[in-house]
């Protein structure tokens, strides 16, 4: 079941829209938001608050690399490693994620804290390798400043 | 050049209305809404401005297809699914300079006649939404949106639909599927978005640089905007430079700026005086070129004559310790993970094509390999739904037309014969 402030949020949106059916990609943001990740009880949610049938939730859902299918740590780093980041050394940086972290690609380190996920160009070319962390940009990532940047979430 | 795409973008309140106005804004808007819709049609004709997401289709007549079509309501769509690896053009735009969007796509919306307009913006943007909403409420509370937009009787209104990370809704009929609720699979064509587009209603998909162009056009006009630039191709251009220069980052210059003065004259030459090795000079999607095809104009008549494409202008340059096969096959993975799996050639090529590609990278090559992969590659391309799938033959190609040598090598030497 959402919230009440998230079935609120949610019919807000569905006005901006001709056909109700369009709120589905925001809706499954807000079910990922609430539900932490998209578990069985989000499916359910989005799909009984809209009308439209779980397997269809699912099936859009699982088309977008940003919608969660496992529980998350309470981090989530997305490191780009597409060219241009990786001709400047975001393959040094996911060997330093594992090592000092103990977290893999699509997986949460052991405490918890993490969650790594490899992006394919985040947009932030100019000033490579970089990273989101959470909703925040960071920038002209080097293994000096990646565990002083990460240190800030705890 | 007085910058029209990045004006005033150092300001640190670039995206705030009063800060925006303080600059010229809204002024063209005014200017626009006294005009008749053909009349900015014309003006936009006149310019010559051609769209700036790749494919550089004429906009007037793109907008002419959607504005003849009796059906309403027309819809406006900005397409801000910066995707194509490589390209940061867009960014600058949206966190930036949001009002000159909002501007642009107001008065493109008045041209068409369109009521409704939404920003289709990657999920990999979320600085990027809050700052759009708070721009559009901006927007909203000064009359420049709504029912009534500056007394005018104009209707126009416009949200932000965020996607979810999948490159393939940066096609416009993927995201059309993707705004309304789908999956991000690409329509078959005809119909053409102009004519059946979301919600089936006449749809135009623009880019956001493209948008942006508007305000400047309609306050000099269609002739003076066509002297920026070349005669094929006028106006500003946004180039996002990348990788080893001594200064990457966003570079608005006249459309047709020669690939050699970006790198050289702009972004200061190779980083730390190393030898230039390749360049891919309009995002991933198109065809890599060695150090002596850089003297060419960057636009989209010059770049295909050239041997590859402008695309978004997303300039990715190479120095000599990159390994190109290495290149070649992060650019596929790139590819493998992307294609949406709709059509079989897509689906089923970019994973043997990147399969291939990491085997000779691992040094598992094998004697044919080259050939395996020019014989997919040609498989693939003009057969897939849409540009996806040739974009990633041509980059296989390109990159053995240009480089064969190196992927000969490392399949002869078992090992990167450029890092060891």
């Amino acid at each position: 079941m959402f919230s009440s402030a998230a079935i609120q949020e949610i019919e807000e949106i569905r006005t901006k829209y001709p056909n109700p059916r369009a709120v589905l990609l925001p809706a499954i943001y807000i079910a990922q938001r609430e539900f932490g990740w998209l578990s069985p009880e989000a499916y359910e949610a989005v799909a009984d608050l809209l009308g439209v049938p779980k397997a269809t939730v699912r099936g859009v859902a699982t088309f977008y690399a940003m919608y969660k299918q496992k529980p998350m740590g309470r981090h989530l780093i997305q490191l780009c490693t597409n060219v241009s980041c990786m001709i400047l050394g975001a393959e040094r940086l996911l060997d330093f994620l594992k090592t000092a972290y103990g977290v893999e690609p699509g997986g949460v380190s052991p405490d918890g804290r993490f969650s790594l996920v490899i992006m394919e160009c985040i947009g932030a070319c100019g000033t490579a390798p970089a990273m989101l962390v959470n909703d925040d940009f960071h920038e002209n990532l080097t293994e000096k400043n990646l565990p002083e940047i990460l240190e800030k979430y705890k | 050049m007085e910058t029209v795409l990045l004006k005033n973008i150092d300001s640190p309140r670039s995206a705030d209305i009063s800060e925006y106005k303080k600059v010229g804004g809204y002024v063209s808007l005014q200017k626009a809404l006294g005009m008749e819709p053909q009349q900015i049609i014309d003006e936009v004709k006149k310019a010559g401005l051609r769209g700036r997401g790749g494919a550089g289709f004429p906009v007037a007549m793109k907008w002419t297809f959607a504005s003849a079509d009796p059906k309403f309501p027309k819809y406006l769509l900005c397409n801000a699914d910066e995707g194509e690896p490589g390209t940061f053009k867009d960014r600058p735009i949206l966190e930036k300079n949001p009002h000159l969007l909002i501007e642009g796509m107001v008065i493109s919306g008045h041209a068409l006649k369109a009521e409704y307009g939404y920003i289709y913006l990657r999920g990999e943007y979320p600085a990027a939404k809050h700052i759009l909403n708070a721009a559009i409420k901006q927007a909203y509370d000064n009359n420049l949106l709504g029912e009534n937009i500056l007394g005018k009787g104009i209707v126009f209104h416009l949200a932000v639909h965020q996607g979810a990370g999948a490159y393939i809704c940066g096609e416009e009929t993927a995201l059309i599927e993707s705004l309304e609720g789908d999956k991000g699979q690409p329509r078959i064509k005809p119909p053409f978005p102009v004519n059946v587009g979301v919600f089936s209603k006449p749809t135009v998909v623009n880019n956001v640089e493209t948008l942006s162009n508007l305000p400047y056009i309609i306050e000099v006009g269609g002739e003076a905007y066509a002297k920026i630039g070349t005669p094929d191709c006028p106006g500003p251009k946004i180039f996002c430079v990348s990788g080893h220069v001594e200064k990457p980052g966003v570079y608005e210059l006249p459309m047709g700026t020669k690939l050699k003065d970006i790198i050289y004259a702009h972004c200061g030459g190779i980083k730390g005086g190393k030898k230039l090795k390749a360049v891919i000079p309009g995002g991933i999607s198109t065809p890599v070129l060695p150090p002596d095809k850089i003297d060419c104009p960057m636009d989209f008549v010059n770049m295909p004559k050239n041997g590859s494409m402008l695309g978004s202008g997303a300039v990715i340059v190479m120095d000599e310790s990159v390994c190109l096969v290495k290149v070649c096959h992060r650019a596929l993975k790139f590819f493998e993970h992307e294609s949406c799996g709709k059509c079989t050639p897509c689906r089923e090529g970019t994973g043997w094509l990147s399969s291939i590609l990491r085997r000779i990278e691992k040094g598992e090559g094998m004697d044919g390999d080259i050939e395996t992969l020019l014989a997919v590659s040609a498989n693939m391309l003009g057969k897939t739904f849409c540009p996806l799938g040739d974009g990633a033959a041509s980059v296989v190609q390109n990159f053995i037309k240009h480089f064969r040598p190196e992927f000969e090598e490392h399949i002869r030497a078992k090992k990167c014969v450029v890092n060891g």
